[in-house]
């Protein structure tokens, strides 16, 4: 690799682990003021505008507190856990485009950090590797109430990654790739026709892939919410049930760890969705005439031009990942929670079969060439 | 490091200790005793469940309560009747005005004191008012339990504007001590029935709302139809009374069978339910505050002005201008609150329909000032007895609601 490419890849995760820290505190505070929102309270609202240091308050809180280790863990697994669940769900994103691509003095720069020809199994491996610290936790602090917590989990990630995989498959059918990059970028394209039927040109809308796959973007939408331990799928914690689940024996930042590797991993589901079937970083509608208007009205120069379309094409990026953090939120606070066996059930009878039936329909209009 | 890992191993197995092997149970090693409680966030006070986990099934489990202890009972044969009425409070202190109520008019009954109207319409709106808040905070903590926080808390404010107008009623919000022996310790302020009224139409809203957010919920109904059922057969069995037995068709409600205040002259409904299972307690209670909202709006219409305490000499407590001015009065106060009244002789048993069942009070008098003997039937107590037989073979998480749902209060079980 040239230096070029050494301090573009280098901006490019500066960039991506600077906006995913703050994604953390960020989420916290939308978590309780949304709910407070749909409460019918106020919410965290003493500390700076509308609350918005509380965030601060609690990482200074959770940085100072004693980091206390009860005497009846197995040590090593016991502080390697956090960090094994934290990891995976930071460096998902890499494979994430946020933006599509610029030349800048005939490099060609992709606004990803790495597009690997494997993309999406990297994503589900690496997201996969997560379960090992909840697993390790459980294990490790040697009660019986973790343990409950590490096997719920762990079951059930094992279980929703099945069909949260399968669901998938439909997407690279019709993209023909696994590279994340190129999936969005197909998105951009025209959805000329429904299955056998042809759209009237007039009524062409992008081919993003909720149009192609509305059964696979149910499946994989559910069974990210199994994935990341959100409500109400929150066995894991279930916090009436197995008092806290996994890190019921942990405390400061140790929890914080677990805390933030959660909001990751919503911060990663939702960058997924956006970029499987609501076009990555593809414009939304009625942005495009803003930034044509934009470029036009202060006649910018080409480079410009430039980067002025990718800063949209990460604006829009970013409001389709807000809006699915914010669905997160909006699920956690409306649904109550299954019970173990019940998620079982609905993994193995129903999410699976469905996304298998899935992949027979979408292989089958590949069949007769109707994607 | 050594050191730990022997300490691990320790905890596994004491010393001395030998495991049982049956050679032909092969899964016999993967039965795990946890303890769910006393302080367990799903345990409502400090309720203690021993329960032999297969997987997450519970295979057996005892229940063990008396962490809160505090010898209600024996205090009552050690204060004066006035001064007990402060102990009630703590009793189901989700209900406290119906513990109140139910105590004085024991009371009174023992002593043959017959109180005015207008005192015992506004002991009827206090018993519906803390029956409603009692329910609210009953299907809110059953909801929560099961993960839907939102539902709780939209009771839960309406639950806290019953506790304003309590509020104006007597100044405490939770531990109200407001009725006494023959009265009540002040009169319903100007203007109470309006607002008691405005407050009846909102939580009609508020309650409508709260049913149209979870009665109808897939997760809610997987949740609860046909978990931890208790059928009328083990209702009677466990002498189960209230909503709980309600909920298993058992026709009983004290405020019809056996009237007392003015709920022969108010119209309500008793609803009944077949199955006995966590939907149908969360359902009764549902209906059970909506006949409460009428109850309370038919007592808002019919009380009228008047005097709030009974005539009789015995137990009036003196106005606090003969107080200040006499000295007789003065007197009279002094001993009234210091040794208290005389009860004659006897015994008298009175039941009422409390938020969570039968409550009752026994006492026996030997025509002093204090009881001779004391005793309090609080439902909880044989609602908690059925918990065990209600939760095995099911789940964790349906023993938590299976708990929520029969609103065991710790205050009124221990005593």
């Amino acid at each position: 690799m040239e230096t070029f490419d050494w301090i573009a890849t280098g901006a490019k995760i500066a960039f991506l682990v600077v906006i995913l820290l703050q994604v953390v505190p960020i989420m916290s505070w939308v978590e309780r003021r949304g709910s407070a929102l749909m409460q019918n309270r106020l919410g965290p609202n003493r500390l700076g505008p509308l609350g918005l240091f509380q965030a601060i308050a609690d990482a200074i809180k959770f940085i100072w507190k004693e980091d206390s280790i009860p005497s009846h863990v197995i040590p090593f697994y016991y502080f390697i856990a956090p960090l094994v669940s934290f990891v995976p769900s930071f460096i998902t994103f890499a494979v994430i485009p946020f933006a599509s691509s610029i030349s800048i003095d005939g490099h060609v720069v992709h606004f990803q950090v790495a597009d690997l020809n494997v993309g999406l199994l990297y994503v589900f491996s690496v997201a996969s590797l997560g379960v090992y610290g909840i697993i390790m936790a459980g294990w490790a602090s040697n009660s019986k109430y973790t343990m409950l917590g590490a096997l719920r989990s762990a079951s059930q990630m094992i279980s929703y990654e099945l069909s949260m995989g399968l669901s998938v498959v439909g997407i690279i059918m019709c993209f023909s790739s696994v590279k994340l990059g190129d999936i969005a970028r197909q998105q951009g394209e025209l959805l000329t026709h429904l299955g056998p039927f042809v759209i009237p040109s007039s009524f062409h809308i992008p081919k993003w892939g909720i149009f192609v796959q509305p059964l696979g973007f149910l499946i994989f939408l559910i069974s990210v919410f199994a994935e990341t331990n959100r409500l109400p799928f929150d066995l894991p914690e279930g916090e009436s049930e197995i008092v806290a689940g996994y890190h019921l024996e942990y405390g400061s930042m140790k929890f914080a760890m677990f805390m933030m590797a959660e909001y990751l991993n919503m911060t990663t589901a939702s960058g997924l969705l956006a970029t499987l079937f609501f076009g990555g970083w593809q414009l939304l509608p009625g942005m495009g005439f803003l930034l044509h208007g934009f470029q036009n009205i202060f006649n910018l120069s080409s480079m410009a031009c430039e980067w002025t379309r990718i800063f949209f094409e990460i604006a829009s990026f970013g409001i389709k990942v807000v809006f699915f953090m914010w669905f997160f939120v909006w699920v956690r606070w409306t649904l109550p929670r299954f019970r173990y066996d019940q998620l079982m059930d609905l993994g193995w009878k129903v999410m699976l079969p469905l996304s298998l039936a899935n992949i027979g329909v979408t292989a089958a209009f590949a069949y007769y060439g109707w994607i | 490091m050594k050191e730990r890992k022997d300490r691990v191993a320790q905890m596994h197995l004491p010393a001395g200790y030998q495991m049982e092997h049956d050679p032909d149970d092969l899964w016999g090693d993967a039965r795990v005793i946890v303890n769910i409680g006393p302080t367990h966030p799903a345990m409502h006070g400090a309720l203690r469940m021993v329960a032999k986990l297969n997987g997450e099934t519970i295979e057996k489990s005892y229940c063990e309560f008396g962490f809160t202890h505090r010898a209600k009972e024996k205090l009552g044969e050690n204060r004066t009747f006035h001064n007990f009425i402060v102990y009630t409070d703590r009793l189901n202190y989700c209900s406290a005005l119906i513990n109140n109520v139910t105590y004085v008019r024991a009371v009174e009954k023992l002593m043959g004191v017959e109180v005015p109207d207008r005192c015992i319409w506004i002991r009827m709106i206090c018993c519906e008012l803390a029956r409603i808040t009692d329910h609210l905070i009953c299907v809110g903590i059953n909801a929560v339990d099961l993960g839907a926080f939102s539902f709780f808390l939209y009771g839960f404010h309406q639950r806290e504007e019953a506790y304003t107008l309590i509020e104006k009623l007597c100044g405490a919000r939770l531990t109200t001590s407001y009725p006494r022996v023959g009265g009540l310790m002040a009169d319903a302020p100007e203007g109470f029935e309006k607002e008691l009224k405005a407050w009846v139409l909102k939580t009609r809203e508020v309650i409508d709302e709260m049913d149209e957010l979870l009665t109808n919920n897939k997760i809610w109904l997987k949740r609860t139809v046909g978990i931890s059922v208790f059928d009328k057969e083990k209702c009677l069995q466990y002498s189960y009374t209230g909503p709980n037995a309600r909920a298993a068709g058992i026709d009983i409600d004290l405020r019809r069978d056996q009237p007392c205040m003015f709920y022969k002259d108010v119209e309500f409904d008793v609803p009944i339910s077949q199955n006995g299972d966590v939907y149908d307690r969360y359902m009764i209670r549902i209906a059970e505050m909506r006949q409460s909202l009428n109850i309370l709006s038919q007592c808002a219409d019919r009380i009228k002005k008047g005097s709030i305490w009974t005539e009789d000499k015995r137990v009036r407590i003196p106005d606090k201008d003969i107080v200040h001015n006499t000295m007789e009065g003065m007197i009279y106060h002094f001993k009234f609150f210091m040794t208290g009244f005389d009860v004659p002789e006897g015994e008298a048993y009175t039941q009422f329909e409390a938020a969570n069942g039968e409550l009752g009070f026994y006492i026996v008098s030997k025509g002093s000032p204090r009881a001779h003997r004391m005793r309090i039937r609080g439902p909880s107590v044989w609602h908690y007895q059925g918990l065990t037989p209600m939760v095995e073979g099911e789940k964790i998480a349906d023993m938590v609601a299976g708990l929520g749902s029969i609103n065991v209060i710790a205050g009124e079980l221990d005593r």
